[in-house]
């Protein structure tokens, strides 16, 4: 027997066919909630399409990666987990690698919005300051896996330079151009943010993006772009593969 | 004899809308699954007749959007079983493991006589609704140690690790799938003066 007292109690039907008419308004009104829920749903999948999303559930995203960019203690990092010396790395991704390189013309060019500032070859970069860790690292897809690294931090990448950190944002392109990440400037000062050019104590191989590669252990791994060819400085968001086809942009972990 | 309010209009409510947003979560989560070779349990043709392959993407953000319609559900139905007094018919006493065992015996008809009635809820069904709300918090923890290993790496490192706490909410969903089998079956078995309970919030008792 039911305990509650509530003015739901005085409207107790009074007789079977009393009932058989609150029961009729009931499933009436569930029926209505449910055809409601479902022209929702509908609705939702059949809107336009923002970066390979629904309009709302990209503006879903976009709120959820504000609101955590606000929240987000900046001093945090994954578990510093490295790999023995020479030790192979699970692999995922070959965009922007299918092209031949030569690693000896190879250059990477910074540019300022529109404007190239910077054009550095292997061994400019090898003369900066150089920073050497290890990271946990995280897949979309739901593993991880973890390696060490070195290169240099992109914090002192842009002292060395006299660059601005007050962009807003900053974009990674291929030599291709086949495949583009941009970032917040905010993951990008981490720490253990880097321009790595060596991987578990070796120089990094093709397949995991010689001669550079990002290394941004606080996002997504597919944020890490694999062989750099040019670096944007920017305050308008420059283009990311992946969250034009509806991965969330923030993608911060 | 008479008709007595049974289940009041909050659970009802909480209760119903629970089923499209655990059902979209549920669907969604397997979007997300299908993209780990952890989980893949079956050959890729039966995730691609179920049209649940390479949509990684929309699984995100489906599951992103509605876990704060789970979430909200959720507090909205632990307040109001609070706040009502209802948890006093809910949450298992001393004799509930034992008597949850005699409903099982009489349910797999093992067992002749079923228990004596001890309040709304039998032990098997009071240990089952209490479990499921545990359950839900766990599916929530878990899903944001999962979101946030960085952010929350206490959370990750507490649930075991970034693999661990992706088992614990995978094992979780799939308690939800077994719980809703069982539920629908014993629903079924219940009758109509039951199950229309659940719907009106009235049911009609010969001893009332």
């Amino acid at each position: 027997m039911s305990s509650e007292k509530t003015p739901e109690a005085h409207r107790v039907p009074r007789s079977l066919r009393d009932l058989r008419k609150t029961t009729l308004r009931s499933f009436a009104v569930g029926f209505f909630v449910a055809g409601l829920l479902l022209l929702g749903f509908v609705t939702v999948r059949d809107q336009e399409r923002e970066g390979g999303l629904p309009r709302l559930l990209r503006a879903s995203h976009e709120l959820g990666g504000k609101a955590w960019s606000r929240l987000f203690d900046p001093a945090r990092s994954p578990p510093i987990r490295g790999a023995p010396p020479g030790a192979r790395t699970r692999l995922n991704g070959s965009l922007g690698l299918k092209s031949p390189i030569d690693l000896r013309a190879w250059r990477l060019r910074v540019y300022v919005e529109d404007k190239l500032v910077l054009t550095l070859n292997q061994d400019e970069i090898r003369w900066l300051p150089r920073t050497d860790t290890a990271t946990e690292f995280y897949c979309v897809e739901g593993w991880s896996t973890h390696f060490s690294y070195a290169g240099v931090r992109f914090s002192e990448f842009l002292k060395a330079f006299g660059l601005s950190e007050r962009h807003s944002y900053v974009g990674f392109e291929t030599p291709d151009g086949e495949y583009s990440v941009s970032l917040d400037m905010q993951s990008m000062l981490h720490p253990q943010t880097l321009l790595a050019y060596e991987m578990n104590e070796r120089p990094l191989s093709l397949e995991h993006g010689a001669p550079l590669r990002l290394v941004v252990p606080v996002k997504y791994g597919f944020k890490s772009l694999k062989r750099i060819g040019l670096i944007r400085l920017s305050d308008i968001r420059p283009k990311d593969y992946w969250a034009e086809r509806g991965y969330d942009w923030h993608s911060g972990l | 004899m008479g008709i007595r309010l049974k289940h009041s209009r909050p659970i009802r409510w909480s209760h119903w809308l629970n089923v499209p947003i655990l059902g979209l979560m549920f669907w969604s989560g397997h979007l997300i699954y299908w993209a780990n070779d952890v989980y893949l349990s079956a050959p890729a043709t039966v995730y691609e007749t179920l049209g649940i392959d390479h949509r990684l993407a929309e699984g995100i953000a489906w599951h992103f959007f509605v876990q704060w319609l789970f979430i909200i559900n959720g507090i909205f139905y632990v307040v109001t079983v609070a706040v009502t007094g209802h948890w006093r018919e809910l949450l298992p006493g001393k004799g509930a493991a034992r008597e949850a065992w005699l409903v099982l015996l009489h349910d797999l008809r093992l067992r002749r006589e079923a228990p004596p009635e001890s309040g709304k809820f039998n032990g098997a069904q009071k240990i089952a609704y209490s479990g499921i709300i545990v359950c839900g918090a766990g599916s929530v923890l878990t899903g944001y140690a999962i979101h946030k290993p960085v952010q929350l790496g206490w959370l990750t490192s507490l649930l075991g690790g970034y693999d661990s706490a992706h088992q614990i909410h995978y094992w979780l969903a799939m308690s939800y799938a077994v719980f809703f089998v069982i539920h629908v079956t014993q629903v079924a078995k219940a009758g109509w003066n039951n199950f229309r309970s659940m719907i009106t919030g009235y049911e009609f008792r010969k001893d009332a």
